[in-house]
């Protein structure tokens, strides 16, 4: 795909925005789909990028946020907190996971990491739904099963991408950061409390 | 961008740095024709990788000051050399973990598990799974205490999660930081048998702190006596894993300085829990129940006086 593009440079350049843009959505749209239905295939390995990453960490962090005046007194993570959690959180698994040994890089296991943050962003959204029914022990137990339940489609996912870089004899020394990582997601998601 | 890897120049080292990133890999050591470091458990291939270096020389004899015993071949800015402190397999881990709960009189730390290998991931892991256990046992905590209180809303307490960072991995690489310079300046009064590099004294103490982490979650039943007998218990457990490792540290030094250090590094050791559970976890309200029977009596005579 990589040599395509070079052959055909010229050709991108004068093509419309329309069809740029539809490109890297679908390119992004079609890693969704690997993440929801986590097989082993080296597609999203290969081709990384980090525009899926940046439009769920942003669309978190801001469904995260209450639309309160007084946000300090809410206790509740920052805009800025939940950024810095998630790609430093990322940042810290991927240099731990190289560290051990593995052979996966520094960009592919971020977009790894990133992408699987996806069914964390859906259990956010069905919370706030949620929310908007009456408060009570039930509304509360629903949030917890659907968190629970993405926070394990989440681990599947990406322990489905990044447990085959690691030497066998290490994979639970790398996949266990990965697991704190969305533990901490899930918590802040489960945590949320609107004004 | 695995074809680029695939490309990149792979740089040969020696046998050590080699069978740091891969150790499996097949080493020919033309010093020692007795020594295989070819494929061999753990604390044997660190013992061969010591006589290895000692062999080399000592071209970065600078740079080993701060790890006596453990010599690096590779430059402090390259990639390799930090991958050295990772080159721990899943059941060394495990088995420094168990190391350091079931101290066992007579059996040191450092000698039986870490001697030939120091590393930080358990550190830094260890450490960074304290703090989110603190910060989210102490809220689960405030939250069951404060449930059926009419005033109390819920929030959530993100800030003390960078509060507990602070406070953990500052304890976790300051304390070991004064403890090493402190054996170092007696060291160089005293002739001691026994001396510790720096990392393996932040190893030590990342696994102590283990033990604190089910002691976090258990603090999360509201009951006083629970919490303080939970205290001793884990105090007792690393306090006596650090005693352990660090009283044939300082042995051979005077009577009332070793006995002094074995005092303040246990006493640092229950100053972080006491503090940690004074701090993140609110006091359970002993009368929780009389103040519920009191308000509708209250209410009722605000009424009457009304």
């Amino acid at each position: 795909m990589r040599s395509r593009s070079r052959e055909f440079d010229s050709s991108t350049l004068n093509e419309s925005v329309q069809n740029t843009i539809m490109r890297d959505l679908k390119a992004v749209g079609k890693k969704f789909m690997h993440v929801l239905y986590p097989r082993k295939s080296n597609t999203l390995l290969r081709d990384w990028d980090l525009w899926g990453p940046l439009i769920l960490c942003v669309t978190l962090a801001l469904m995260l946020q209450r639309g309160s005046v007084d946000s300090e007194k809410d206790g509740g993570p920052q805009f800025a907190e939940v950024f810095v959690i998630v790609w430093f959180g990322a940042v810290t698994i991927t240099l731990n996971s190289k560290l051990l040994g593995g052979n996966i890089s520094f960009f592919q296991s971020l977009c790894v990491l990133g992408y699987c943050i996806l069914p964390l962003t859906v259990a956010m959204l069905i919370c706030r739904l949620v929310l908007l029914a009456e408060p009570g022990p039930i509304n509360f137990m629903v949030r917890l099963f659907v968190v629970i339940v993405m926070f394990a489609w989440s681990i599947v996912a990406s322990t489905a991408f990044l447990a085959d870089s690691q030497p066998p004899n290490r994979k639970a020394l790398a996949v266990y950061p990965v697991f704190l990582f969305y533990f901490v997601i899930s918590w802040m998601i489960l945590t949320f409390t609107p004004q | 961008m695995a074809a680029v890897d695939n490309l990149r120049f792979e740089e040969f080292g020696d046998a050590p740095t080699s069978l740091a990133t891969n150790p499996d890999a097949t080493t020919i050591s033309i010093e020692d024709p007795g020594e295989t470091p070819k494929h061999q458990p753990g604390p044997a291939r660190g013992s061969g990788r010591e006589e290895d270096d000692e062999l080399l020389g000592n071209d970065d004899s600078d740079k080993t000051e701060l790890l006596a015993g453990q010599k690096k071949s590779s430059p402090f800015w390259t990639f390799e050399y930090y991958q050295t402190f990772f080159d721990v397999d899943t059941y060394q881990v495990f088995d420094r973990i168990k190391g350091s709960l079931l101290p066992i009189p007579g059996k040191n730390f450092v000698r039986l598990y870490i001697r030939s290998n120091p590393d930080l991931y358990g550190p830094f892991w260890i450490c960074a799974t304290l703090v989110f256990a603190i910060a989210i046992s102490g809220n689960l905590s405030n939250f069951l205490i404060h449930l059926g209180e009419k005033t109390y809303h819920y929030v959530p307490e993100f800030r003390k999660v960078s509060i507990a960072a602070t406070i953990i991995y500052a304890y976790a690489w300051l304390v070991p930081l004064a403890l090493w310079g402190f054996l170092m300046w007696r060291n160089s009064k005293v002739m001691n048998i026994v001396s510790y590099s720096f990392l393996e004294i932040v190893c030590v103490y990342g696994y102590s702190l283990f033990i604190y982490i089910p002691t976090a979650i258990l603090w999360i039943i509201p009951q006083k006596a629970v919490r303080w007998i939970l205290v001793m218990i884990a105090l007792g457990i690393s306090g006596s894993v650090l005693a352990m490792t660090f009283w044939p540290a300082v042995r051979e030094d005077n009577r009332r300085i070793s006995m002094a250090t074995i005092v303040m590094i246990v006493l640092l050791h229950m100053l972080l829990s006491v503090g940690c559970l004074a701090y993140f976890f609110d006091a359970p309200e002993m009368d929780h129940l009389p103040t519920a029977t009191a308000t509708p009596n209250q209410t009722v005579a605000a009424a009457k006086f009304s």
